[in-house]
């Protein structure tokens, strides 16, 4: 296998971890939405953890994607 | 753009300059990051005293920059408490800088050949400076108010004596990451999304170049695809201004408040 094919896959197999991180963040605002049906009113309070969570979660699919994008393009 | 078959995605982040060139021995070079920049800096000004009128009886233009205050205010006074007010200047600017210029990178001005947006952060230099920023007032901060004793930030309080020693410097090592992933977020967020939408606008080109019945529908599931992405980039880029100040007003809660 030559370098720039293995390269190409690498990219590819790095982008898996963006899909991970949309299960990540699909549980955090799934779990939010059944705890605030649950309780509606106290769910307003939370938005700020939920904000916080998602950005804890999609930050490492983000990171999957620097990682691809450095072997694609460096 | 890209050339013949050939996607190019990364020509739109480029830093060219508009008068001067990088060639020459002046360094202060105007590209187009600083026009960018600068019409940023334009809109804001234009949205903020637009509505700074101070009537008692405010009209629609007023309301919208009074709730846009009010909203960060209470996030900072509800994330930082009662000595939050000190802190809102900060995290007021970088909640509205960054909302803007997502905003302007989204816009459409391309239509007209000339305009065509460069997202200032969409480069790390800028949102990186910005996460500088936040960590030079948090370590500012903690180490004025608290001296010494900040460092008990990273030493959970009642933990047993054996844990602390396993968490403090797992504390440490997360705190040290911590500038790099808040100045990473926003600018990765906006870059992948651009990436995005370059890629889908050459396949519809491209596919319509085919001459083909199956390129015609191709590119007009692309173009519906863009459409789809746009509105979403639209929603991440308020998203990620609003991560980056709960983010920087969290942060600085742990330096007033220590836990």
């Amino acid at each position: 296998m030559d370098l720039a094919s293995a390269k190409l896959i690498g990219a590819g197999l790095a982008a898996i971890g963006v899909g991970a991180a949309s299960l990540g963040v699909g549980f955090v605002f799934g779990s939010f939405l059944q705890s605030a049906i649950r309780n509606p009113a106290a769910s307003d309070g939370q938005q700020g953890r939920l904000y916080i969570g998602f950005a804890a979660a999609e930050l490492l699919g983000l990171m999957a994607f620097v990682v691809a994008m450095l072997i694609l393009f460096m | 753009m890209a050339a013949e078959g050939k996607i190019d995605p990364m020509h739109q982040f480029m830093i060219q300059p508009i008068a001067g060139s990088f060639q020459g021995a002046n360094p202060f070079v105007f590209t187009n990051s600083a026009l960018w920049t600068l019409i940023v800096l334009a809109a804001i000004w234009l949205f903020m005293f637009g509505g700074m009128k101070r009537e008692i009886i405010p009209g629609r233009w007023q309301v919208a920059v009074e709730g846009l205050i009010s909203f960060v205010d209470d996030m900072v006074s509800v994330n930082i408490g009662p000595d939050g007010k000190k802190y809102l200047p900060w995290v007021f600017t970088a909640f509205v800088f960054l909302l803007f210029a997502n905003l302007m990178g989204n816009m459409p001005f391309g239509v007209v050949a000339a305009a065509h947006p460069f997202t200032v952060t969409s480069q790390f230099t800028f949102t990186g400076v910005m996460s500088i920023i936040t960590f030079a007032i948090v370590l500012g901060v903690g180490f004025w108010k608290h001296g010494l004793h900040f460092f008990s930030l990273f030493v959970p309080r009642d933990a047993p004596l054996i844990f602390k020693f396993f968490i403090a410097p797992i504390e440490f090592m997360s705190f040290l990451v911590r500038p790099f992933s808040l100045g990473l977020r926003p600018f990765i967020a906006m870059f992948a999304g651009h990436v995005l939408l370059d890629v889908f606008g050459n396949f519809v080109v491209q596919a319509m170049n085919a001459n083909s019945a199956g390129g015609i529908g191709i590119s007009i599931l692309c173009f519906l695809f863009i459409m789809f992405v746009s509105v979403i980039e639209l929603l991440v880029a308020a998203i990620q201004a609003y991560v980056f100040a709960i983010l920087t007003s969290l942060y600085i809660s742990e330096a007033v408040n220590l836990h």
